[in-house]
């Protein structure tokens, strides 16, 4: 293993240090391992509350700052942060009027999370509302599984419901923009490489150089299917091609998210995006905004991902509205 | 008639410690096949969290549970942590404010912390997950205790039960957590839940052979 660490067990405390170095606008709580804007939101507004395991920077402290969240719980590389640290931030944030907890659908997540909301409720007074975000459409049978996936989307709906909140909005009306978002968007990804997570010191799995996985989450789980590698331009339709079978975007604009998972320099995003776009295209669906980039990682794994939500003229204003966090910034 | 006290109970996870930080790197190697290569670390690392604790001794089994369970939370995340910390924290509310445990009252909180589990995890007999594991460890306590076995020989039917029930996951399609997304893929693969807890009763049984046995 070849990493720019420390020591394995140290590296998200040395990361938290160096995140709050970087950025003078965020404030980090190192004993609970919360990132916090350094300016809080003004009262009555509701607070936004992410978090997850690390390792898929700039998800989620990234995206703390003006316009998304207003706190990140990090969890260890690729593990569930724990209801106490999202307590502590719930009550950080609350300005009076209720926290959601935005949950990507794992089973780690999704049960610290529903803990910490039992807490919150048995200390009473801060209404809380949770958005399970569950995009992967890699994942065929939901029935048999926990359910597909919170992946790229995510992305996405803190953009969108940040704005929503920054705006004033109740807690039921954020609520149903995340509700709105969470329904009309779907993900799928491949890795080229597997990640190699620091305290195992060695990849989590092994991919032949001439083979490809697709459908893969973004923990350095093995995805559905192990395929010969091919060009970008099947890459892509292998990718696009099940988003549209399970999202109808009917006449409706498209935003579109091409997004790296650690590993993979940019001008492979750009060559992939360059083939989605013309695919999407083809389909006769006008992509209205676009991001290309790395946004939801999976450490040093090769590969991408394409998310595609269906918006409208509301979706669209949410999403050109002015943010300002470290790893989204525009329109200030 | 012997008796379970909270040293222990103390005892007992002082010897889980011990296995699962020996172990720790089986642990992540059965959780890299089929889940996110973590559970020997996050295992390790929340029980040496629990023993910290522990230090200062609790005075009876509701506080030995919550300390156990609400460390074990915060210090093991993933699912694991929420699992093993309901686990506990329901074992120490159903046995209360004692410092002792007949062997019946200890079933039945063992018993109470799995019912927690279960509502937690939400996961079936056969999904493979820890229930697996701890589900027939638990019916064979019970069974032998109602046999007239005393806790020392029921701990080690409870200790071979869940190591069956631990090798039983192998051939199973996963239904619950992450390995569930591998589809047909995680069969052939041991699951490191029900590994990590077919540890606790080896621990268990080793302690009360040591402590009431012969």
């Amino acid at each position: 293993m070849k990493k720019l660490i420390n020591a394995p067990e140290n590296v998200l405390a040395d990361a938290l240090r160096g995140i709050e170095l970087a950025h003078p606008e965020l404030r980090v709580d190192h004993t609970n391992r919360v990132i916090y804007r350094a300016t809080p939101k003004d009262h009555g507004t509701v607070g936004l509350i992410s978090g997850g395991g690390s390792g898929h920077e700039p998800l989620h402290g990234g995206f703390v700052g003006f316009g998304m969240l207003d706190a990140a719980c990090a969890g260890e590389v690729f593990t569930s942060p724990t209801p106490d640290q999202m307590q502590a931030a719930t009550t950080e944030v609350d300005r009076g009027a209720g926290v959601l907890h935005i949950v990507k659908n794992y089973t780690g997540d999704v049960m610290n999370f529903e803990m910490a909301a039992e807490l919150a409720a048995m200390e009473g007074g801060i209404e809380v509302r949770s958005i399970v975000v569950n995009d992967d459409v890699a994942v065929e049978d939901s029935l048999y599984t926990a359910g597909r996936r919170g992946v790229g989307l995510t992305v996405l709906l803190e953009k969108i419901v940040g704005a929503a909140a920054e705006q004033g909005r109740s807690l039921d009306e954020v609520a149903a923009v995340a509700d709105l978002v969470n329904e009309a968007g779907r993900s799928m990804g491949m890795a080229l490489t597997s990640c190699t997570v620091p305290s195992a010191g060695k990849p989590t799995f092994d991919l032949p150089d001439d083979e490809m996985e697709i459908g893969i989450g973004i923990h350095g789980e093995p995805g559905r299917r192990r395929v010969p590698l091919a060009s970008a331009k099947e890459i892509a339709e292998q990718l696009v091609e099940p988003i549209l079978a399970d999202l109808d975007l009917g006449s409706a604009p498209g935003i579109v998210m091409l997004n790296g998972m650690g590993g993979t320099p940019l001008i492979e995003l750009y060559v992939m995006y360059g083939e989605v776009a013309a695919i999407l295209e083809k389909h006769g669906i006008t992509v209205a905004r676009s991001l290309v980039g790395n946004y939801i990682t999976s450490l040093d794994m090769a590969g991408c991902s394409v998310t595609v939500l269906r918006a409208n003229d509301e979706l669209l204003s949410l999403w050109d509205a002015p943010v300002e966090t470290p790893g989204l910034r525009w329109g200030q | 008639m012997a008796t379970i006290t909270i040293d222990h109970l103390v005892s007992w996870l002082e010897a889980f410690r011990g296995k699962v930080a020996d172990q720790a790197s089986y642990l992540t190697e059965l959780d890299s096949a089929i889940g996110d290569a973590d559970h020997g670390t996050n295992m390790a690392r929340g029980m040496t969290a629990v023993m910290g604790k522990l230090s200062d001794k609790p005075e009876a089994v509701d506080a030995y549970g919550k300390t156990v369970g609400m460390t074990l939370v915060s210090s093991v995340g993933g699912t694991s942590g929420p699992l093993y910390g309901t686990f506990f924290l329901r074992l120490g509310a159903a046995a209360g404010a004692v410092a002792e445990l007949e062997a019946g009252e200890f079933a039945a909180a063992l018993r109470a912390g799995f019912e927690g589990l279960l509502a937690r995890g939400k996961a079936e007999p056969g999904d493979k997950t820890m229930v697996d594991a701890m589900g027939p460890a638990l019916d064979a306590l019970d069974a032998a205790l109602a046999d007239g076995a005393d806790l020392a020989h029921a701990a080690a039917s409870a200790r071979d039960a869940a190591a069956a029930g631990r090798d039983a996951t192998e051939p199973l399609v996963a239904r619950k957590g992450r390995a569930s997304y591998l589809g047909e893929r995680s069969a052939g693969h041991i699951d490191p839940g029900a590994a990590s807890t077919a540890m606790l009763f080896e621990a268990l049984a080793e302690v009360l052979e040591g402590a009431l046995g012969a």
